[in-house]
């Protein structure tokens, strides 16, 4: 409870400066109206119901937001393409897919890294310089690229996620392997433990909490390169913020957001759960 | 898809490969200063050899992948375009955006600092918000904010806020107790221990944060024009020349987006290391 009282007067400070902006916002187009009727100009007491039940608001209200969030994910039927379900299904299968790979590649990389100098020389300046290439410009183009070679949608999806998920991946799994004290190594040198058995007993168990902060930040990043991919494409929440935006749909934009946020929430949420569990059979939680 | 005369072709690449790879296992042996740029210099280079060595030799659709000679013949030519583009996101509405965001950051994080109960609500919020993919906002500030590069500015001032303003937060408590309490003992007014003790303190985190901002900003700006944006711009540029099919202009694009990202990113931590000489992380 004492955790939960500052976060949640931040939220009802955020919500009341929100109505507010909302109704300072959106009282140009109510005036306006006024004006074309010919009628009186609103009063400060009409103004309220004036500006927060919009149909094209230039800031929608809250309370607008989670209608339409609940009109376009609950009274929707899944399978319609009108339906947030439907895109956000699209979204996350990009998600998941890309940041398998971004994980699996990243993985693999970061045990050449550590194993051979030469691999970690040659590719691991590189991997750090193509983090400060705005990577997504690039989407635009790979979608063209992967069209022309005939690659699905979603995988092309994928391939941006996993770009930006696999180097969090690389940085943190490099840490990780590297984390065992020389006393450790030394210790399972006197076993005669072969090379393979150093890996597999000692390295990869004690990178694990490693592994599981980059997945959060991994995560997050491919769920923007999902999002961001999908504004070259059909389906999907980023779509769907490019047609509101196209179509001035103003709280299209904002219950798209919303869920792109949810969604945001419950992955990272999901990957902290999978770290408990994993953490607590090995024996490294810290409760 | 290969005939029988790509065979060859392909285990020419492949010797090529190998023999660069084994140039570099070789050079990364010795410990000589210089092997540190020259390893992945010839990684970056046999890449590029490959890349336009296997585009010419396999007639790959220049559409579909343009060799690095074309993009660099492109990049020559069109130096004004590419310019006039870098001014209108970089300058503009990157640097700009990120000098607002980082510096209102900085500020809010001093403010918050003195407030445990702003802290304790603002942190986990805070937190929240830098995981969220902020991109999708950029919709909403093209359309307050116009086309032209003060949307793409909002648009880099909200991405780089909270990263910076969680590092910032994180730094003023990285000073010890120890050390706040001898500039209590100095008689140190709130503000001299903020600029003698915690704000130094707090560079190393700082310029973290600083530096993940580079690369947000950036991103940031490019992806605002995707949703709007005047007849200039990087992201502009890219969209239209897709639509136009002439990718060597998009690879051109590209090329001068990474250049201007490294180059700024170099210098945020160039001063980095400026201020910060002291730190642990810095020394050789």
């Amino acid at each position: 409870m004492k955790r939960a009282a500052p976060i949640l007067t931040v939220l009802l400070v955020i919500i009341a400066v929100w109505y507010a902006a909302a109704i300072w916002m959106n009282a140009p187009w109510a005036y306006d109206q006024a004006v074309r009727a010919e009628a009186a100009a609103p009063t400060w007491a009409e103004l309220p119901g004036l500006t927060l039940n919009q149909d094209r608001p230039v800031l929608p209200s809250p309370h607008q937001v989670i209608a339409e969030l609940a009109r376009s994910t609950l009274g929707l039927p899944p399978s319609s393409k009108k339906s947030l379900v439907y895109h956000a299904w699209v979204t996350i299968s990009g998600t998941l897919l890309g940041f398998a790979m971004g994980t699996t590649l990243g993985v693999l990389l970061a045990v050449g890294i550590v194993y051979s100098r030469s691999i970690e020389m040659s590719v691991l300046p590189w991997a750090i310089a193509s983090q400060m290439v705005p990577i997504i410009a690039l989407a635009p183009m790979l979608a063209v690229v992967m069209h022309a070679v005939g690659a699905t949608p979603l995988m092309t999806k994928a391939v941006i996620s996993a770009y930006l998920s696999f180097f969090p991946v690389v940085v943190g799994m490099v840490k990780g392997l590297r984390s065992p004290e020389v006393m450790q190594l030394d210790l399972l040198q006197t076993y005669a433990a072969p090379g393979g058995a150093v890996f597999w007993k000692l390295r990869l168990p004690s990178s694990m909490p490693y592994f599981f902060a980059s997945v959060k930040v991994g995560i997050a990043a491919s769920l923007v390169g999902a999002i961001v991919a999908e504004l070259n494409q059909q389906a999907g929440l980023g779509a769907r913020l490019l047609q509101g935006s196209y179509y001035g749909q103003t709280t299209q934009i904002w219950a798209a957001l919303f869920l792109s946020a949810i969604l945001a929430a419950v992955l990272v949420m999901l990957a902290g759960r999978i770290e408990r569990g994993v953490l607590l059979r090995m024996g490294m939680a810290r409760c | 898809m290969l005939g029988p005369l790509d065979y060859p072709k392909l285990l020419c690449f492949l010797a090529f490969w190998a023999g660069a790879w084994l140039l570099n296992s070789e050079l990364a042996k010795c410990r000589a200063p210089w092997v540190r740029y020259a390893v992945p210099l010839v990684f970056g280079l046999t890449l590029l050899v490959l890349w336009q060595a296997g585009v010419t030799a396999y007639g790959v659709n220049k559409i579909i992948l343009p060799p690095p000679s074309d993009v660099l013949a492109r990049m020559s030519v069109s130096v004004p375009t590419l310019w006039a583009d870098l001014v209108q996101t970089f300058f503009k509405g990157a640097l700009s955006g990120y000098a607002m965001g980082c510096s209102a950051a900085v500020v809010t994080a001093i403010a918050i600092d003195r407030s445990p109960f702003l802290q304790a609500g603002l942190l986990p919020v805070g937190n929240f918000v830098a995981a969220l993919p902020i991109v999708g906002i950029a919709p909403i500030l093209v359309m307050w904010f116009g086309f032209d590069w003060q949307s793409k500015a909002a648009v880099v001032v909200v991405m780089v806020f909270f990263p910076v303003l969680v590092n910032t937060i994180a730094g003023l408590a990285a000073s010890e107790v120890m050390q706040r309490d001898l500039m209590a003992t100095y008689s140190a007014s709130y503000w001299q221990t903020l600029f003698k003790l915690r704000l130094p303190a707090a560079m190393p985190f700082i310029f973290n944060g600083l530096k993940i901002a580079t690369t947000l900003a950036l991103i940031g700006a490019i992806v605002a024009e995707f949703f709007g944006s005047p007849i200039v711009g990087m992201g502009f540029r890219i969209v239209a020349e897709v639509g136009r099919s002439s990718p060597d202009m998009v690879w051109a694009e590209i090329a001068v987006a990474a250049l201007a990202g490294s180059a700024f990113y170099g210098l945020v931590a160039l001063i980095e290391k400026r201020a910060t000489f002291w730190h642990p992380s810095q020394r050789n």
